[in-house]
């Protein structure tokens, strides 16, 4: 049977960038679709009716939907190559614990950043570098979470660097000062083609955060 | 030395250390259950879930995991009899994905249906049997979310109904009748009524007064 995949996806999304990168990582050739969100597809509608949300990752016709699940899926389907979760039951449960602290803390924390001022935003702030301090805890020496090579938690991670130039504009901080080694990982993530090429530039990112403000009134 | 040691750190009115208890029993695993007191957390939860803080904390040999569905998907990677999770990876995306929807989605409409007053209440209410609606298409053509018997979506999502049932004798408010989720209702009793499943549950009137209590927790908080 053919390999048909598909992805249905909006460029800044970090969420649909884990997807685009474990795609890459494995290999695999798939036909991506760009959704505009304010005037969503039939197909979108028709393979993710529960959340009508992008990711969707359209495997010979059938969705699966939530980034980090179709991650562990496209890591069972395509288990002969580029493994991105451990083969040790307790090593996967931990990176699976810190993907999912990602989900928890990183994008909710990250938009009160770019999305509210004041108290709201410097609580947001702290929040958010907090949870990136934690996971450079967790990082230690290592060159990727994954170890050798990017795994899981990189994954799952490494897209929100790309909205780092907003979070550091509108929140007023200097990640880097902040967090040195999360950046050094980050930037050599991007060194893998995987990433690099799943990643929109941050500039771009920028703009469209811009853009975003001035819709829900912020500017 | 740890040996094969299996302790499960919860407390007994918790619907997700209860999805634990079941994936333990279903796989016959034995184990040391340790009862927190939620309000005077113990050192050796506190040392072992630094991040959250929370139960279920399960440690095997030594070592801790948390966080309930992570532990459901180690406890079948780790003891491969009864399978949790089917076979066909098309198929656990969909157990993880029903499973995650309840937690991110259903369990908080419901909580706020139960727990909002007025108008605010109508509207939660709508939006929680909206998503348990959409948590029936998950039985779709099946008897379990695990097929012709319980799978690891059935384990992550059987104690929703029962404590809405609990939350529904407390406020006099129906969110699942066998009229509007046949499917829902259907699975629920035949979830219910696996012994083994039975066998964990806390008891009924034990469990109504402590979700009482917190129900008046919730409601006390949130009135202006």
């Amino acid at each position: 049977m053919a390999n048909e995949v598909t992805l249905l996806d909006f460029w800044p999304s970090p969420f649909g960038m884990r997807v685009r990168i474990a795609l890459a990582e494995k290999g695999i050739k798939y036909e991506y679709k760009d959704e505009d969100l304010r005037n969503k597809s039939p197909l979108l509608l028709k393979m993710n009716p529960v959340h009508k949300k992008i990711p969707v990752l359209i495997h010979n016709g059938k969705p699966i939907c939530e980034s980090l699940i179709a991650v562990q899926y496209i890591d069972e389907v395509w288990s002969d190559r580029s493994p991105l979760l451990p083969s040790d039951p307790y090593q996967r449960s931990q990176a699976r614990f810190w993907a999912d602290f990602v989900d928890k803390k990183i994008y909710d924390a990250g938009r009160k950043v770019w999305t509210t001022k004041g108290e709201e935003q410097e609580a947001g702030k702290k929040e958010f570098l907090d949870a990136l301090k934690l996971l450079e805890e967790q990082l230690g020496d290592k060159p990727y979470f994954g170890g050798d090579n990017i795994g899981y938690v990189d994954v799952s991670l490494v897209p929100f660097y790309s909205w780092f130039k907003a979070y550091e504009t509108f929140g007023n901080i200097n990640i880097e000062k902040e967090c040195p080694k999360f950046i050094a990982w980050a930037k050599r993530c991007l060194q893998k083609e995987s990433v690099s090429k799943s990643l929109p530039d941050q500039d771009k990112v920028y703009g469209f955060i811009v853009e975003m403000r001035k819709k829900i009134g912020l500017e | 030395m740890e040996g094969d040691s299996v302790k499960l750190i919860g407390f007994w009115g918790s619907p997700v250390v209860l999805r634990v208890k079941w994936a333990l029993a279903l796989k016959g695993i034995e184990y040391q259950y340790v009862e927190e007191d939620l309000s005077n957390k113990s050192d050796m939860l506190l040392n072992y879930n630094p991040v959250y803080k929370k139960v279920p904390v399960l440690v095997h040999q030594g070592k801790p995991l948390a966080e309930s569905l992570l532990i459901l998907e180690y406890i079948d990677e780790t003891w491969k009899q009864n399978p949790l999770l089917p076979r066909s990876p098309y198929e656990r995306a969909q157990a993880r994905f029903w499973s995650k929807f309840v937690d991110d989605k259903c369990a908080p409409t419901v909580i706020a249906a139960f727990s909002k007053g007025g108008e605010e209440q109508q509207k939660a209410a709508e939006e929680a049997r909206e998503n348990l609606k959409k948590l029936e298409v998950g039985l779709e053509g099946k008897q379990f979310f695990g097929g012709d018997e319980i799978g690891f979506a059935d384990i992550a999502i059987g104690w929703l109904p029962y404590w809405i049932g609990i939350v529904e004798e407390i406020v006099g408010m129906n969110l699942i009748d066998a009229e509007s989720m046949p499917k829902l209702n259907s699975w629920f009793h035949a979830f219910l009524d696996i012994p083994i499943i039975k066998e964990c549950m806390p008891p009924r009137d034990k469990l109504l007064n402590h979700i009482k209590a917190f129900l008046q927790v919730l409601t006390s908080s949130s009135s202006p």
